[in-house]
């Protein structure tokens, strides 16, 4: 019975029942639904499942391989977590099922074996992630959220200008490798950049994440670029024009996030730089650099959304996320303290922890291909990765000075997800024999080397020394409430001076301000119900 | 003070562990540490002095 329904489908037929449910019923019914999705994952076997017919073409809801069985894999444990760490949420079946068509898009892009399907549920993913922003509430989401829309709607209309060329030229809608090679394959190229957030396509993410819900950011962290590595993985392997635009994002935004303040942005940021690893794995294209890219994906979306349940858990007990505002937490948050620490270790690759077993793997990939340059722009990333993502965000949430913040654990829901994720991080840290048989590919690589480990242990403890140094001596950028331009900065203004062009030469009545007052940060005002400051 | 003594642990295994550098400048004593220490500065010095120099605006710079 389980197998009648491809996995996609039992997440987004399954979310409309949500409304109907109550209770205890309603809470056993949402982790049911990614349990039953997994188990699907788990047991349908190699091969094509799920042929539709329509107009002169087949739908494959089902193309399953290694490949797209590791994604399902990984898409189905964090709709699992990230709903485990929503369940408190009462009386919002809306992000319940916008989280649900999200994923399940995201699953169902996943599984699918052509170009037509693949795009459709592409874009319920865009469509529940908007929701997920949108439900913050306030006036920061609302507006953040529509320039999600509208960047993703861009992206979405070159992709599906691409497959429309791709499908004329090849006569199939086969989802399979395209490669870099005339119109079609570059406007599906920007389209799946724009969801992979590639260098000057990626303002969107840092803009929007951070406005997001706290339960729903975790769910934007894992899915849309996810999906795009897959998609990449799937149809542009080996393609040398990915090494160099993977290189770029493992290494800008980490400039980005040593000087920005919202924590919640410091991890976007950082979203991008780790998404840059894999873009580089496929773009070197060989079975080892392949492995560590997908198997990495994995990794990131256990630590990254570790890390931002972490941050989600304080803003949710504290109402606020922005360095100058949090500070010595660990006092009264000890458990998210320790679970914050190990997502970082692990985002950091700490011997011991997943980044680790599969960071080493990309880098050994790059090195064995003879690439100098690149070795050393990952070398600086890695380094980089840790001072942001592993130090900076424990270190001024939970450490620094003390805000004087009084507050409690998360609720058990909270802890529950927060403590599976920490455990699987750990987990395949010191065992990564059962990642390692999913990859697509043989895995003929040791990771616990003693060169290897020492290597890393000498990176993580002199970037440790950089930063004490740093911040004892003064230098290290205090923590400033600020905006940061970046790309978006050209869309953002360029539309208030279309309006204002408009305005002057049409008469149009343009208001670039958003057409209705929207209610207050309701995220904000429950968490602050907890809160004490002692004064 | 731990952390200084793992610091000069790090530097002096380095001395003696077998390596199989695939670049010659892997195989330099502490060549990891070293070049992490100095990007790292690096990258602070340059987002602090050059970075928040060029894109650094209010906070409600777009409203």
């Amino acid at each position: 019975m389980i197998r009648s329904l491809p996995p996609a489908a039992i997440l987004i037929i399954g979310a409309f029942l949500i409304p109907f449910l109550k209770g205890r019923l309603k809470s056993a019914y949402l982790l049911l639904l990614p349990g039953i999705a997994f188990i699907t994952v788990v047991s349908i076997p190699e091969g094509i499942h799920w042929t539709v017919g329509f107009l002169n073409y087949d739908l494959i809801f089902g193309r399953v391989d290694r490949l797209s069985r590791l994604f399902g894999y990984m898409f189905t444990i964090v709709s699992f977590i990230g709903t485990l760490y929503a369940l408190h949420l009462k009386n919002e079946d809306g992000q319940h099922v916008a989280a649900f068509l999200a994923t399940g898009g995201a699953l169902g892009a996943t599984f699918a074996g052509d170009l037509l399907s693949f795009f459709v549920f592409l874009e319920m993913t865009t469509i529940g992630s908007t929701y997920l922003i949108w439900a913050r509430g306030t006036e920061a989401s609302y507006t953040a959220g529509m320039r999600y829309l509208l960047v993703h709607l861009f992206g979405g209309l070159c992709l599906l200008v691409g497959i429309v060329i791709h499908v004329h030229q090849t006569g199939s809608i086969e989802f399979g490798v395209i490669g870099l090679n005339g119109l079609a394959s570059y406007l599906i190229l920007i389209g799946f950049g724009i969801n992979g957030a590639f260098p000057v396509l990626h303002a969107w993410l840092p803009d929007a994440y951070p406005e997001a819900t706290i339960t729903g950011t975790v769910f934007l962290a894992a899915l849309t670029t996810k999906a795009a590595v897959y998609a990449l993985a799937r149809a542009f392997p080996g393609t040398e024009e990915l090494i160099w635009i993977g290189a770029a994002m493992t290494a800008f935004p980490i400039f980005y996030a040593v000087i920005e303040n919202d924590l919640r942005r410091v991890l976007s940021y950082s979203i991008i730089n780790q998404v840059g690893f894999m873009v580089v794995g496929i773009g070197i294209g060989t079975p080892l650099a392949l492995n560590g890219a997908v198997a990495h994906a994995f990794n990131n979306v256990l630590f990254k959304a570790l890390l931002f349940m972490t941050m989600g858990a304080v803003m949710h007990q504290t109402g606020k996320s922005t360095a100058t505002d949090l500070g010595g937490l660990y006092k009264t948050m000890p458990l998210t303290t320790l679970f914050c620490i190990i997502g970082a270790i692990s985002i950091s690759g700490v011997p011991f922890t997943n980044g680790f077993v599969s960071k080493s793997m990309i880098l050994g990939a790059s090195a064995h291909e003879g690439m100098a340059i690149l070795s050393f722009v990952l070398l600086f990333a890695s380094a980089g990765v840790l001072h942001h993502a592993g130090i900076k965000v424990p270190y001024f949430t939970f450490f620094s000075h003390d805000s004087g913040i009084r507050t409690k654990e998360p609720p058990l829901n909270m802890i529950l997800a927060m403590g599976i994720a920490a455990f699987l991080c750990v987990f395949i840290g010191i065992f990564p024999g059962p990642l390692y048989s999913i990859l697509p590919f043989p895995v003929d690589f040791v990771p616990y080397t003693g060169a290897h480990v020492l290597d890393q242990l000498q990176l993580v403890s002199f970037s440790v020394l950089a930063f004490c140094l740093l911040i004892l001596s003064g230098i290290y950028p205090s923590e400033m409430r600020a905006t940061n331009l970046d790309t978006d900065w050209f869309y953002r203004k360029g539309a208030k001076v279309f309006y204002r062009l408009a305005d002057r030469l049409l008469g149009v009545k343009g208001d670039a301000s958003v057409p209705h007052v929207v209610g207050t940060d309701r995220e904000g005002i429950r968490g602050s119900e907890d809160r004490k400051v002692s004064s | 003070m731990g952390f200084y003594i793992l610091l000069v642990l790090l530097i002096v295994v380095d001395l003696f562990l077998p390596k199989h550098p695939v670049f010659p400048w892997e195989g330099y004593p502490s060549f990891y540490g070293a070049y992490v220490f100095v990007a790292c500065v690096g990258l602070v010095l340059a987002a602090k002095y050059i970075l928040r120099k060029m894109v650094k605006r209010k906070e409600n710079y777009y409203d």
